[in-house]
């Protein structure tokens, strides 16, 4: 009870005695983060997929990849976080329809059952028939086994996976757009936080969470790219480069539109959450997710990249225009990152009595600690790792049919 | 069909397949018998223990007790405020024997004064009000008639006699302006004091020819305040100025 | 007036009550007594439907700010009747002080809840008005907490009562996110969320929540809204009634008469 002790001082005003235990902490700051990356990295895909953007062809199965790792990981924070995981199950037993929670289990399983691993499936099919066809050992029988036995690779059935393919890309846009809103919702339904509550919260989280989506594969493209000691293809990453910029605009207008909108009509919320940003959330806020994790990167991006003009505002040499790419992406990251804080935890520092703010004691160690948090970061990556050995998405690796080679 | 999508399905059905089954084999028996929930958790919530036993059990053994403090101010205060839950009193009397408050920190937990108490409620100064006597000595909380009637009525009446003390009219007695009837102080609900009815009241002393001393503020009946009687603007008993 | 004052256990042969004689010469047999009492209580509500029907009742609670002294015995009252954690961040009940001062400024306080009653104000110059406020779940007809829950853990029963199901409970801790009067924690003991039930293993046994039996001014009323003729009927009927929080359109079933508008 010592850290309760402890917080009990460190309140400023009047919270209700039962508003002194944060209940959502570091893990569901993690959980929107990581579905973000997923909903944004597909998202990133169905561009090269629907809507033909060639330039982005490098990056489309790293992107699938990326988001398989990062919604494998998805649930866990979640999970870990119950304080019963071993009864979570009781989610898909009797699932109450009025609760927005409720229905995670249902679109992460559409999700990940129906789309990406599908849209994976049939993009890689193939691939998954010819490499089992030259390799050896262990490589080979997983290869075998992933393609479930559907071996045939007459141009019929190639034509079949392609256009299956794009056929869930295309419901797998809404699908992306539905995993991302509705965590967004999760948070904009709860009427008693006025922090949370706002309709704009689905939309705000479903572009924020592209803007990190193509930052992150971005960042892997480049590292990928430099470890495998191949050429960087600028074209490439100068289209990531706009389309960062364009949902990076979209992004920045629509948080803007909410911060004016709740100044504008300045609720009986307006005085306590002025407060809250003005004080506990300056940092985080103001420094953090605004000026380093928007503006900035918006500058950068808006005066090397081709968005705005022909070939940039600022012609800058390769090497230095992708080093600063990696910066802006780099540094969207942790704007994304604090935009997840500032929502979970900065709804919860204040009490809902609009009297007083409490503070958030962070642990280290313990489930709900830093440790634990900072691994379930790392863990998505360590998954890609595992899933690129497995698939690997490069185009040097892909196998052709034999007629083709 | 093709062949891929042929797979696909049978993967799917399996899936689909196992998950109804697991479904229905781990259903608690009865969740939805009454609405979205397990009817059983009502019963459990039902047959939790009690532990206050409620006034009425006293009755049974302490009829003596509980007809003294049925007569008197303490009439609405349930025995298990002061004695303490006392449902496992009831079953095992001798082996569960209740507390009785008897220090003199208690009883000012409703009794010493707090002015977000509301006016009336009998408060006193646990620091001036007997210092270093036990409560019990004067009083029985059962039956909490003071032993003699209050000399001021600030033992009852605590906020406004604070409030009144550093007010400009401190030196006046609550007499001045309220007859009190004896019988209020013995039985405070059954007969009140009165109030002043009209501005000539105060005009006794603030009218501009009143016979009263030079440096009481004076004003003209006449035009002072239109309309409103004197303590629509001025709270007598701490009357502001401005 | 002094015999009462001056007992104590090593008097007991001063009393004489017959009843109470025959109850001390049974206390060697009290242990098994406790235990067929208790085992017919269980029985009687094990088969609950003929003795109590819930769908014949729709529980309220009346709050009359007026008379509420802060004494905090039905938070203490609370945390004896329903085990309650002791530590000063869980309560199903606590009480608020409000100190309105003429500036305007509002402030409130709750020290443990109001448990062992609130310190002296230290001045009182300048407080326009002050009051205490006792809080507790609101019983609302549309809860947000039974809205949010994703497994159907918490959920309101027939006679209108929300309660939670700590078997079943998974510890989301989204019903403590939903409400928005602070009612709910997080029992450390189970880890699943935890707040009043209106007392409801004594209520559906005829009994009054603890708070209401011990609240000593009758600041606080219970009853049956359906029932025309119940002491919540009069309540509602003599005042003017505010709920907390109206505009979260939750339906409360705690009704505050005198309540004030700087109450959140």
């Amino acid at each position: 009870m010592e850290p309760l002790g402890e917080v009990l001082k460190q309140v400023q005003g009047y919270i209700y005695p039962n508003e002194v235990e944060l209940h959502w902490s570091l893990l569901i700051v993690v959980y929107p983060y990581v579905t973000g990356l997923v909903a944004g990295a597909f998202i990133l895909a169905s561009l090269v997929r629907v809507f033909n953007v060639k330039e982005l062809q490098p990056t489309y199965r790293l992107s699938l990849l990326t988001a398989l790792g990062y919604l494998i990981v998805a649930p866990l924070p979640l999970l870990a976080h119950l304080a019963h995981p071993e009864r979570a199950f009781e989610i898909f037993l009797t699932p109450n329809v009025h609760s927005a929670m409720a229905m995670f289990g249902f679109v992460y399983a559409w999700y990940l059952m129906v789309v990406l691993l599908l849209e994976i499936w049939f993009d890689y099919r193939k691939d998954l028939v010819l490499w089992s066809a030259q390799e050896k050992g262990v490589r080979r029988w997983v290869h075998w086994i992933l393609t479930l036995g559907a071996t045939d690779l007459s141009s019929k059935a190639v034509r079949f996976d392609q256009s299956a393919g794009r056929f869930i890309t295309i419901i797998g846009i809404p699908s992306a757009f539905l995993l991302h809103g509705y965590v967004g919702f999760i948070f904009g339904s709860v009427k008693a936080n006025p922090w949370w509550s706002s309709v704009l919260m689905p939309i705000v989280f479903l572009f924020s969470a592209i803007v990190s989506g193509i930052a992150l594969v971005l960042l892997l493209y480049v590292i990928s790219t430099l470890l495998r000691s191949k050429v960087v293809d600028m074209l490439c990453l100068d289209k990531l480069a706009s389309f960062l910029f364009y949902a990076l605009v979209v992004d920045f207008s629509l948080e803007m539109l909410d911060f004016i909108h709740r100044l504008y009509e300045a609720e009986e919320s307006i005085g306590i959450l002025s407060q809250l940003v003005s004080s506990r959330l300056f940092l985080s806020l103001v420094i953090l997710q605004a000026l380093l994790g928007t503006i900035l990167p918006l500058l950068m991006l808006g005066i090397i990249s081709p968005a705005l003009r022909g070939r940039g505002s600022l012609k800058t040499p390769d090497e230095l225009r992708r080093l600063l790419y990696v910066a802006a992406a780099a540094l969207i990251q942790v704007g994304i990152f604090s935009t997840r804080w500032n929502v979970v935890i900065g709804g919860q520092l204040f009490s809902k009595s609009l009297r007083g703010l409490t503070v958030y004691k962070m642990q280290l160690l313990g489930i709900e600690g830093l440790i634990v948090a900072g691994f379930l970061l790392l863990l998505p990556l360590l998954l890609l790792l595992v899933l690129i050995v497995l698939l690997p998405p490069w185009p040097e690796a892909e196998a052709h049919l034999p007629e083709a080679a | 069909m093709p062949q891929q999508l042929a797979r696909l399905l049978v993967v799917f059905a399996v899936f689909t397949g196992g998950l109804v089954v697991t479904r229905h084999l781990l259903i608690p028996k009865t969740f939805g018998q009454r609405g979205h929930y397990r009817a059983a958790a009502v019963t459990t919530i039902q047959v939790r223990p009690l532990r206050y036993a409620g006034r009425e059990a006293c009755a049974d053994c302490h009829a003596d007790i509980v007809g003294l403090h049925g007569k008197g101010r303490h009439q609405t205060v349930s025995c298990e405020v002061c004695h303490g839950p006392a449902a496992a009193h009831t079953l095992a009397p001798v082996e569960n024997q209740l507390p009785a408050p008897r220090k003199r920190a208690y009883c000012p937990l409703c009794h010493g004064y707090d002015p977000s108490r509301p006016t009336g409620f009998p408060q006193i100064d646990p620091v001036s009000h007997n210092p270093m006597k036990p409560c019990i000595t004067c009083h029985n909380p059962h039956q909490p008639e003071p032993p003699h009637v209050p000399e001021e009525c600030g033992a009852c009446h605590g906020e406004i006699a604070r409030t009144k003390a550093v007010s400009r009219h401190a030196l006046l007695p609550c007499t001045q302006c309220h007859n009190t009837p004896v019988q209020h102080k013995v039985d405070p609900r059954l007969l009140h004091p009165d109030k002043p009815r009209n501005r000539e009241f105060c005009g006794q002393c603030h009218a501009k020819d009143a016979p009263s001393p030079r440096e009481i503020p004076r004003i003209d009946l006449a035009t002072h305040g239109g309309r409103y009687l004197c303590w629509q603007c001025h709270y007598p008993h701490m009357p502001e100025v401005d | 007036m002094e015999k009462p004052l001056s007992d104590n256990p090593g008097s007991q042969e001063a009393i004489c009550d017959s009843r109470r004689d025959f109850l001390h010469t049974c206390s060697l047999a009290a242990p098994l007594l406790l235990l067929a009492l208790q085992a017919k209580l269980v029985r009687a509500f094990a088969a609950s439907e003929p003795v109590y029907n819930p769908r014949e009742h729709r529980y309220g609670m009346g709050i009359d700010v007026s008379r509420c002294i802060g004494c905090g015995r039905c938070v203490d009252a609370c945390k004896n009747e329903n085990d309650v954690p002791r530590e000063p961040f869980y309560f199903r009940t606590w009480v608020e002080r409000y100190v309105i001062n003429s500036g305007g400024d509002t402030s409130v306080d709750s020290p443990n809840g109001g448990i062992s009653g609130f310190p002296a104000i230290t001045s009182e110059k300048g407080i326009l008005r002050t009051f205490f406020v006792p809080k507790l779940c609101n019983q609302c007809d549309d809860p947000p907490c039974v809205q949010v829950c994703p497994v159907g853990a918490t959920f309101a029963t027939e006679d209108g009562v929300v309660l939670v199901d700590r078997d079943y409970c998974i510890g989301c801790r989204y019903c403590v996110q939903a409400c928005p009067y602070g009612a709910r924690f997080i029992d450390p003991r189970s880890r699943t969320a935890d707040k009043c039930t209106f007392c409801y293993h004594r209520i559906t046994r005829g009994l009054l929540p603890a708070c209401v039996e011990v609240c000593p001014t009758g600041a606080r009323v219970f009853g049956d809204i359906k029932q025309r003729s119940s002491p919540l009927a009069r309540f509602t009927r003599f005042h003017k009634i505010h709920t907390l929080k109206p505009h979260m359109n939750t339906k409360p079933k705690v009704y505050y008469a005198d309540l004030d508008e700087e109450v959140r």
